[in-house]
């Protein structure tokens, strides 16, 4: 008798839709989150508290630049790369934001082959990814190299408003280091999903717990919000 | 006797099939993430264009409230199109959607706030320390 009920109780009933889901998900006393799991919701709860990091950040550049009564630098002028005979304003910053997207498209690709369970092309796109974000992480250093050569520091620039140095260090170097970050994540998992973890469920070295393909889905929240980072910086600082 | 064990086996083994699909379905949710490879490839041309529209805002050295809008119209544009596609977000439950969209949102308070504090201090610079300087 009690197994029956046990039975028929597997198989939970359709949950509601709109306002009335809301309402239905929060107020019945067990977990809010109906289909998503520990691990994926703790990855967007992080990505919250990062956001709030950025904003923080992209905000107090904000407030530096609208206080200032010194000019600030034209970013269009101070990151333009000569090419050949011609002056292009903000190319590599251009191509950078391309690197970025088509690394966040070779990861959505990734988890979409991962829950096809077909682990040698999920480990070749998020290889892939992890190339594209390495790249950018260089294009970057490159960046750096060139605006410190001309004389950019935290406090101080030839061309205007001094915190436009610390600005810039504080926001692309913490953009940066997400970036580097997110190349080891995506190597050390392609590394799990090639060896076939999560197909014959091999525990992990650390938690002793199975592994499933949605850590490709985890890891990919992360990369993409790397690139959603990148943005918002991508308008608010360089393109303002 | 008899009939009672096979039949109790007969439950056992239905309810150890549930529980299979009830955690393969719980740990991947397959059924809810899974979208077809064109969808992306769309999204990713769109993220394309509209990385390119506002790269071409600033090489077209476009001024004023034109540039801003421009620009925050295809940031909000690009980053809609991540989070909604490339993270999922179009799929969940909005009890989810909203608990992680909701607050950052908040942020505009901030903004605000910040907006008017650095007018004060920019208006007290130009009063007292620009003139000199």
């Amino acid at each position: 008798m009690a197994e029956t009920a046990l039975i028929n109780n597997v198989e939970p009933p359709a949950r509601p839709a709109g306002w009335r889901g809301i309402a239905a998900d929060w107020s019945s006393d067990q977990r809010a989150f109906k289909n998503v799991s520990w691990g994926k919701a703790m990855m967007w709860i992080f990505l919250l508290s990062d956001t709030f990091i950025f904003s923080c950040f992209l905000l107090s550049y904000m407030t530096a630049r609208m206080s200032t009564t010194v000019p600030w630098p034209n970013p269009s002028e101070v990151f333009a790369l000569t090419i050949g005979e011609k002056k292009i304003p903000l190319i590599l910053i251009a191509i950078m934001t391309f690197i970025l997207i088509s690394s966040s498209g070779t990861m959505a690709m990734a988890v979409n082959f991962g829950y096809r369970r077909d682990r040698v092309k999920t480990a070749a796109l998020m290889l892939a990814t992890a190339a594209f974000g390495a790249t950018f992480v260089g294009m970057q250093a490159f960046e750096w190299t060139k605006l410190i050569v001309e004389g950019v520091r935290p406090w101080g620039n030839p061309w205007g408003a001094a915190q436009f140095g610390s600005s810039f260090f504080m926001i692309t170097g913490f953009h940066g280091t997400h970036v580097t970050i997110g190349v080891i994540f995506l190597i050390a998992i392609a590394r799990k999903v090639l060896r076939g973890d999560f197909d014959v469920e091999r525990r992990g070295f650390f938690t002793s717990r199975k592994g499933h393909y949605e850590i490709v889905e985890i890891t990919g929240l992360y990369w993409h919000f790397v690139d959603l980072v990148w943005v918002f910086i991508f308008a608010l600082f360089y393109l303002w | 006797m008899t009939n009672v064990a096979v039949h109790l086996e007969a439950k056992q083994h239905a309810l150890q099939a549930h529980m299979d699909d009830a955690s393969a379905s719980g740990a991947t949710h397959t059924k809810g993430q899974q979208h077809p490879i064109k969808l992306y490839l769309v999204v990713w041309g769109w993220l394309f264009v509209l990385s390119t529209c506002s790269y071409l805002v600033d090489y077209f050295g476009l001024h004023g409230h034109l540039r801003w809008s421009l620009i925050l119209l295809f940031m909000v544009l690009k980053a809609g199109l991540i989070v909604a596609v490339f993270m999922h977000m179009a799929w969940e439950r909005l009890a989810f959607a909203y608990a992680i969209l909701l607050p950052p949102v908040l942020v505009l308070v901030f903004v605000t706030i910040m907006v008017l504090e650095s007018d004060y201090t920019h208006l007290l610079r130009v009063l007292f320390f620009a003139s000199t300087a």
